[in-house]
């Protein structure tokens, strides 16, 4: 990029010379004037994630504390903030329950979305506006969202428990038992993530050709061998982007397990996402929680790629 | 932000709107669709519960107590009385980080999208790339180094400091989005507009961004939400209740334990509002530029 942008500067200035060559002229300003309108944007993308990232990397390599801020000075520690966080047994628990977190609720949202895409897909009447309708959980701020579950799940009183209670089940300590915690947390999340899922399962259910399924009912494929012979194989590329998508922002989900149990009971909820959060703002190990956010940008950037990779059709477009 | 994107592709794609006019075509088949719909109004009501639930208890002024009903028979207003007295400052806060961020977003995100779509210059695919990858980038990440950032510039606990966050977060979708409306305008549009002796910064504003006008409100919209919805930056990059968006006064109310939720969830549906509106405004923006679209 930089190389680019030294052509067109060097393009500008033998502009204003005015070499004979007037198209090759006319095409170097007109490069610098495209650059013109990116510039700001590229400046943006250096400065608030370019620096993050850089900084992240050199912060996991100093000692922070809590008097850092104070007097700026964080000595070069090496590698002794991943050592100490691998040997940290609320590192592995993290590990663990990301992995949990992520994979159930991923397949719940995949399979639930599935289904409510193929439901609504048969256009009976309101169907349009149902749809609509379902996308206002996830269009909520996520920390409302965190607070009305909070309440739902309320051992004493909640709503889910109240329920409950009418078929004489006894109350279910949903948030504040440490076997109970993960999945009632997963659970909230998969509802948060229906509708994202229900979309663009719906709108992939949208592109495959109605002659298709003509086609096929003529051949004697109709329900299950449709949906396995016709719907499946040709929204493939959708549930790849589901899935890829819906791993990397279910790796980044922090507002609604701090709403829910801040990482708790005995960080049976802690995450990575949350643990980087706990060690930087609440203990001021910066330097161990720029290296837990290094790990979760490694594993994210994974999975960043296989869905550029999936999408890079529509990129090159 | 990421929801925006399949809201585009739900409702912006032309195929669906097709389908969907073609729908029920005779009177025999309406009798058999209908369970259909009694059946949806079910799955709705399950997903849409915990909305029913924040509005049913913000009206009770006794939530909390083991009887919360169903409906709420005796509504009381107590509970926005008292949200209103402790949380109005913070509605205002959270009306300013986000009118600023929409403000800022636009002014950057509106010409590096034409910038990217028309000048497709060596570079700018690369570009592109990036900012697709910034989207995956966990904010915790953003954040932790904004921190020690904003500290040294005397950014915490400003608004400043806030848009500037929430902006970073919202200008990849808001470039991709437009970016991927202003590829469609033809250039003979923008070329006739140079030839009568317009530079292209002019043509920029006075022919492509009042075509573009439906994808830039609609990523204004988007960018909104995005910043009303903020959670963690606020959490970490403010401490004082001077400026304190919205959303941590919800987390400030969920941090202690919980006597009256009744304020808690007014607070809640004030909080809710503005993604309400967006659901009906998005989708009125969102269709019209599939309309327009399909004119052409």
């Amino acid at each position: 990029m930089a190389a680019v942008r030294a052509d067109s500067a060097g393009g500008a200035e033998r502009a204003t010379l005015g070499t004979p060559d007037s198209r090759r002229r006319r095409r170097y300003s007109h490069d610098l004037i495209g650059w013109m309108f990116v510039a700001p944007a590229i400046l943006f993308v250096l400065v608030f994630f370019g620096y993050p990232i850089v900084k992240n990397l050199t912060m996991s390599l100093q000692n922070y504390s809590t008097t850092t801020f104070f007097t700026g000075f964080a000595p070069w520690v090496g590698f002794s903030n991943y050592v100490t966080i691998f040997a940290d047994p609320i590192f592995i628990t993290s590990v663990i329950n990301t992995a949990l977190f992520t994979i159930g609720s991923i397949i719940f949202q995949f399979v639930i979305g599935l289904g409510l895409a193929l439901f609504f897909k048969r256009h009976f009447p309101l169907s349009g506006f149902l749809r609509s309708l379902l996308l206002l959980p996830w269009l909520l701020p996520l920390i409302a969202s965190a607070a009305v579950w909070k309440w739902i799940l309320d051992q004493g009183s909640g709503a889910l428990n109240q329920f409950l209670g009418i078929f004489g089940i006894a109350p279910v300590p949903w948030l504040v038992s440490p076997t109970v915690a993960l999945i009632s947390v997963i659970g909230v999340n998969i509802w948060l993530g229906i509708p994202f899922n229900t979309t663009i399962l719906y709108s992939g259910l949208q592109a495959v050709p109605e002659e298709l399924y003509e086609a096929a009912s003529l051949d004697g494929a109709v329900g299950w061998k449709s949906f396995w012979y016709i719907t499946w194989p040709s929204i493939r590329s959708v549930v790849g982007v589901v899935v890829v998508l819906g791993v990397v922002y279910t790796l980044k989900v922090i507002d609604i397990i701090l709403g829910l149990t801040g990482g708790g009971p005995a960080n049976s909820t802690q995450t990575l996402a949350t643990l980087a959060y706990q060690k930087s703002f609440v203990q001021f190990l910066f330097g161990q929680g720029a290296a837990v956010s290094n790990l979760l940008i490694v594993v994210s950037l994974i999975f960043a790629l296989a869905y550029l990779r999936i999408t890079r059709k529509e990129v090159d477009e | 932000m990421t929801a925006t994107q399949a809201i585009m592709t739900s409702h912006g794609g032309p195929k669906g709107r097709g389908r969907a006019s073609r729908g029920p075509k005779g009177r025999g088949r309406a009798s058999r669709e209908w369970p259909m719909t009694v059946l949806g109004i079910v799955f709705l009501a399950i997903m849409i519960f915990p909305v029913y639930w924040m509005i049913n208890s913000s009206l009770q002024a006794n939530s909390g107590a083991a009887t919360t009903s169903w409906i709420p028979l005796h509504p009381t207003f107590a509970g926005y009385e008292t949200a209103i007295q402790q949380q109005s400052q913070n509605l205002v806060t959270s009306l300013i980080v986000s009118i600023g961020t929409v403000i800022l977003t636009l002014v950057i995100a509106a010409p590096a999208a034409y910038g990217l779509a028309r000048f497709k210059l060596p570079g700018m695919r690369g570009f592109v790339f990036v900012l697709l990858i910034t989207q995956m980038i966990p904010n915790i990440v953003i954040a932790n180094a904004l921190y020690t950032l904003f500290t040294s510039l005397g950014l915490l606990n400003s608004y400043v400091g806030l848009i500037l966050a929430d902006t970073a977060a919202q200008i990849p979708f808001s470039i991709i989005l437009i970016r991927a409306f202003m590829a469609s305008i033809p250039p003979g549009l923008v070329e006739a507009a140079l030839v009568d002796g317009a530079n292209d910064f002019r043509a920029f504003v006075s022919i492509v961004v009042p075509i573009s006008k439906n994808a830039i409100v609609t990523a204004a919209l988007f960018t909104f939400l995005g910043a009303w919805g903020d959670f963690l930056f606020a959490l970490t990059l403010t401490s004082t209740p001077s400026v304190r968006p919205i959303t941590l006064g919800i987390y400030n109310y969920l941090g202690a334990n919980v006597q009256a939720w009744g304020p808690v969830m007014a607070t809640a549906v004030m909080a809710s509002i503005p993604a309400t509106m967006l659901l009906i405004l998005a989708q009125k923006y969102i269709s019209a530029g599939a309309l327009g679209g399909a004119i052409k």
